[in-house]
């Protein structure tokens, strides 16, 4: 048992769930920046830029994330590809499409044919973090809109009234009191993040789930030590349990952020906080 | 038989020379890892099986730099076509409507029956519901038959239908399925088998001739002095050259 455990397709899923963590806590922070910057952009007094968060906002949203995955970092790929291949070979004729094809030269490739494969497989693992964070920060941008038109008006007009300029309006009395309101959206969204992982693999990038799937696929005795019926079961049914503590955990936490971001603000929880501490 | 030492000897050459831009340049060889005894994962989750074999043998005799990479059978191609890796050797059968899109060399095994596993002999072949992986020759033959299709992303969930009774039979290759059918009491294989496609061959981009050829020459070599067949041998496929 013990040495089945510790197969190296084992160790795989055990590295793996690393790497989902280290993709959680990666792409998280990165996502609220997109989300922030989103939010703010969409609320902002210059028209352009208004309207390019107010499209960020409401593109991203409406496609669907399968197609966002496939479509967009193919696309993305090959982008970064074509500028390469104009600046590192500029004498190179032949087309780039090619039918179906896609060719670029040797010294364009992304990564480079010859790197290793734990390079290729950090450019994948790069790639997901960039995608997740464009389509969590357009939910996130939203989110963090509506929290900022939900923070009372008399606050804002106060804080002109002291004769405070719009930026010191905004970083001083606008921010520190939209996250109230914005934790409960935000909460979800890192409910739905964390089970949105398996996407991984649309990128390259072996999740969990792929492992847990291979490794609990029927195994016959030819082509293993350890042959097994379909024990795929056992191992989803580890990944839920795995899935719900990490839930579990997350609750907790957002529930402790919740009750230190309630202090003192002019909302039902904080005016309950008060009087329980009289 | 001198001639054909001295064709893939220019062959080769002419090769190298075309081949200047890619000097150094490893190939990266792609494969699914879930369809034994064609390519799976072992217990160190490392790509074996008689694709693994054949491809380390062949980079060999072409002189080339090879590593090894897993992609979903149902991205296969466009992952190919996109440039993330060079070469599909999954199992893959020549058919003409691949050959539209990605290139193949020639085959490296012989047309393998396609067979029927199934719960009960008297299992509807004709008209009950059959069980494929998507995007394979046996899901083609299904469709095209009266029966109904059930298509899945992997060969594992196709046994998995069969198992349950979401389906009443799969249809695959006849070696995925031997050991299957040995190995569970509860399946067994049909009398009846299909012959589909026109062997496995490596698939490649269209606009990447040059590997083609090398690749061409190498699986050539590996017919003329058995080294094939005894691979073929080894991991149970039916078909000698």
């Amino acid at each position: 048992m013990a040495c089945y455990l510790t197969t190296g397709k084992h160790m795989s899923i055990y590295t793996s769930v690393l790497t989902v963590l280290l993709l959680l806590g990666i792409t998280a922070p990165i996502a609220l920046a997109f989300g922030f910057g989103g939010a703010t952009a969409a609320r902002s007094q210059i028209t352009p830029l208004r309207w390019f968060g107010k499209t960020y906002i409401a593109l991203v949203r409406g496609v669907p994330d399968i197609a966002f995955f496939l479509f967009f970092v193919i696309a993305l790929d090959q982008a970064v590809e074509y500028l390469r291949h104009k600046v590192l070979c500029p004498g190179w004729e032949a087309p780039i499409r090619q039918g179906n094809d896609f060719v670029v030269c040797q010294a364009a490739k992304m990564p480079l044919g010859n790197a290793p494969q734990w390079v290729h497989e950090s450019y994948g693992f790069g790639l997901a973090v960039l995608t997740f964070a464009i389509v969590f920060g357009a939910f996130a941008a939203n989110v963090l809109f509506g929290a900022m038109r939900a923070v009372p008006r008399a606050q804002l007009e106060t804080a002109e009234a002291y004769g405070m300029s719009q930026r010191q309006t905004f970083w001083r009395v606008l921010v520190p009191q939209m996250w109230v309101y914005a934790l409960p959206g935000l909460s979800n969204l890192w409910m739905v993040l964390i089970k949105a992982t398996p996407l991984l693999f649309l990128l390259g990038v072996e999740d969990i789930v792929y492992w847990a799937r291979e490794l609990g696929g029927t195994k016959t005795p030819r082509f293993t030590d350890y042959p097994h019926g379909d024990w795929r079961m056992w191992y989803f049914l580890a990944l839920l349990v795995f899935y719900l503590l990490f839930t579990r955990v997350s609750e907790i936490v957002m529930a402790r952020i919740m009750s230190r971001l309630t202090h003192g603000q002019a909302t039902a929880g904080g005016e309950a906080q008060r009087k329980a501490a009289a | 038989m001198k001639n054909l030492i001295l064709t893939t000897a220019v062959l080769a050459l002419s090769a190298g020379m075309v081949m200047a831009d890619g000097h150094g340049k490893t190939i990266r060889l792609g494969t699914e890892g879930a369809y034994p005894p064609y390519n799976f994962l072992n217990d160190a989750g490392e790509v074996a099986g008689f694709e693994r074999d054949l491809g380390d043998e062949l980079c060999k005799r072409a002189e080339l730099t090879c590593e090894w990479v897993t992609n979903e059978w149902d991205s296969i191609i466009p992952n190919l076509v996109s440039g993330n890796y060079d070469v599909i050797i999954a199992g893959m059968s020549i058919t003409d409507e691949r050959d539209e899109v990605i290139d193949f060399t020639q085959n490296y095994t012989l047309p393998d029956p396609s067979a029927y596993i199934a719960t009960s002999e008297d299992a509807d072949l004709k008209g009950g519901v059959l069980a494929a992986q998507t995007n394979t020759i046996q899901a083609a033959f299904i469709a095209e038959s009266g029966a109904t299709l059930v298509e899945f992303a992997t060969p594992e969930e196709t046994i998995a239908a069969v198992k349950n009774g979401e389906a009443d039979a799969v249809l695959a290759d006849k070696a995925f399925l031997t050991p299957i059918a040995e190995s569970d009491a509860d399946l067994i294989m049909l009398e009846q088998e299909e012959l589909l496609g026109g062997g496995i061959g490596l698939g490649l981009r269209e606009s990447d001739g040059e590997l083609k050829e090398k690749f061409n020459a190498a699986i050539a070599t590996m017919k003329e002095d058995g080294s094939l067949n005894e691979l073929l041998t080894k991991w149970e496929i039916s078909g000698q050259f």
